[in-house]
């Protein structure tokens, strides 16, 4: 690789705008109060929260793999019309304001909603103020990250291996399952934990849609949120926990499945 | 040369100064209304107001937002700002409010009185203990000696008026004036008075206030007869 020296104003204007995202994080690591920082991570509310964000995000994350491949699949390989307008609002979740798409998700799938009232009158099913409304809420906010990731992936790939699994007589679906799949493993993983990461940290679906209580719908970011007013500190030792996994998870992603930059 | 400018501006001469006022979210619609008031009279005086949880408005004041005034939904808030020595003077209460069981128009579930919101079938929902009304309802639900957990403790009143409106939950317990402000879209049931909590209303000047002599002239007009009729007409009870 060639030594480069940056211009000055490039240089000045690189580090402001470094300084502008590692300022905070400086500024939350500085304020946390440690001595407390045990107590709180293994208090029975925060481990509650963490116990319900794991739980609700890996699930949404699941959903989201069962789903969204196979959207992912349809936008890279058919071609139909309206599809490039199918996959933008099937996208919008990731430029959405989270709140409005949990008012959308109420207006669907809410006890007065579109499919949601057919779900309460014909099954009981009430989705509000549940860990799978949470689910939901995760779902329908991460998901397009996955789908964007996993298609970039299978438009990228080599499809001489498809052509060739078929010209041996393998059909569609073992070609998915035994070629397709194993090819584009490295996209499907990196999707996977973006999709996970999002839906980790998702607050304005879930708290709209899901609402808030400890144990069953209150995630960390709600649990962060609801502090704040009460017991900064407390708020502070959560922030720096999602904070510290949000790292793993990028550092992580980088290195072992993106190649190293 | 500058500081001669800005004092001029303090003076009420012809340049305007802003006075930050910092209410508790359920003090909005009078809030803005008594502003503009207030503005139409002392046209030198730009009031920008920020509404919020009180919580939420003492932790942005501890952590240095520009605030002349304060108007607190509790006193419990108001003593932890005197607490951080952030207050100028002593607080004063400017008004009261009640709370009120709030239910879908029609009450289709039929509530009557606080116990029925522990009936089976009624999904109840709270504000968080973490704001005033939360506290507040949980209060009144311990008067009435009525045990119930809520399905949801949303962020603040207007959340649970709106899950209720949109018929994801039955009932929850608001300030009177939230559901005066909501007006046909829900409906009220009265809470009585021996169960009943009053919310008292402190507001006070913020100490290093940049405009101490409007904070305190705002002030004593939200105490006036002229401030305490627009509060009233927005179902607040008097000082």
């Amino acid at each position: 690789m060639r030594r480069e020296r940056a211009p000055l104003a490039i240089g000045i204007l690189a580090a402001a705008g470094a300084a502008f995202f590692i300022l905070p994080l400086i500024g939350l690591v500085v304020r946390t109060p440690w001595a407390d920082a045990a107590r709180a991570v293994t208090s029975a509310d925060t481990l509650e929260a963490l116990r319900l964000s794991l739980v609700a995000s890996l699930t949404a994350t699941g959903v989201a793999l069962v789903l969204g491949v196979p959207l992912a699949w349809v936008y890279a390989r058919i071609e139909f019309p309206g599809r490039s307008v199918l996959r933008a609002l099937t996208t919008l979740p990731m430029v959405l304001p989270p709140v409005v798409g949990g008012i959308a998700l109420l207006l669907a799938f809410g006890r007065r909603g579109l499919l949601g009232s057919w779900l309460e009158s014909s099954f009981g099913i009430s989705l509000p103020f549940t860990t799978a409304g949470v689910v939901f809420a995760e779902t329908f906010v991460a998901m397009p990250f996955l789908v964007l990731t996993v298609e970039a992936g299978l438009r990228s790939m080599d499809r001489r291996y498809e052509d060739a699994a078929r010209t041996l007589g393998a059909k569609r679906w073992t070609i998915f399952t035994r070629v397709t799949l194993p090819l584009i493993a490295p996209s499907l993983f990196a999707g996977a934990v973006l999709c996970w990461a999002r839906a980790l940290g998702e607050f304005g679906a879930t708290i709209t849609f899901a609402g808030n209580f400890p144990g069953v719908t209150q995630t960390m970011p709600l649990a962060v949120y609801l502090l704040l007013g009460t017991n900064p500190e407390g708020s502070y030792i959560l922030s720096l926990i999602l904070l510290v996994v949000s790292l793993v998870v990028l550092v992580g992603l980088r290195h072992r499945w993106l190649g190293s930059a | 040369m500058i500081a001669a400018s800005l004092l001029a501006g303090c003076g009420g001469g012809s340049q305007t100064s802003t006075l930050y006022v910092f209410a508790a979210a359920s003090l909005t619609d009078a809030f803005k209304a008594m502003a503009g008031a207030y503005q139409k009279q002392h046209p030198d005086i730009d009031i920008k107001l920020n509404f919020a949880g009180t919580p939420t408005l003492v932790t942005q004041i501890e952590q240095g937002a520009q605030a002349d005034v304060l108007a607190s939904a509790d006193t419990a808030n108001m003593d932890r700002l005197k607490a951080d020595g952030l207050t100028s003077g002593d607080a004063q209460v400017f008004a009261h409010n009640q709370l009120e069981i709030v239910v879908a128009p029609g009450n289709p579930k039929g509530i009557k009185a606080l116990a029925d919101l522990a009936k089976p079938g009624v999904i109840y929902i709270s504000e968080a203990a973490t704001v005033p009304a939360g506290k507040y309802a949980q209060q009144a639900l311990q008067k009435a000696g009525v045990t119930v957990r809520p399905r949801s403790l949303e962020a603040d009143v207007k959340s649970v008026i709106s899950k209720i409106e949109l018929g994801e939950a039955d009932a929850g317990i608001v300030y009177t004036t939230d559901l005066k402000a909501a007006g046909a879209r829900v409906q009220g049931v009265e809470i009585p008075a021996e169960d009943n909590v009053v919310a008292t209303y402190p507001i006070v000047a913020v100490k290093g206030a940049k405009n101490s002599a409007a904070a305190g002239a705002f002030i004593a007009y939200v105490l006036s007869e002229a401030g305490q009729s627009t509060l009233a007409s927005f179902g607040f009870k008097p000082a």
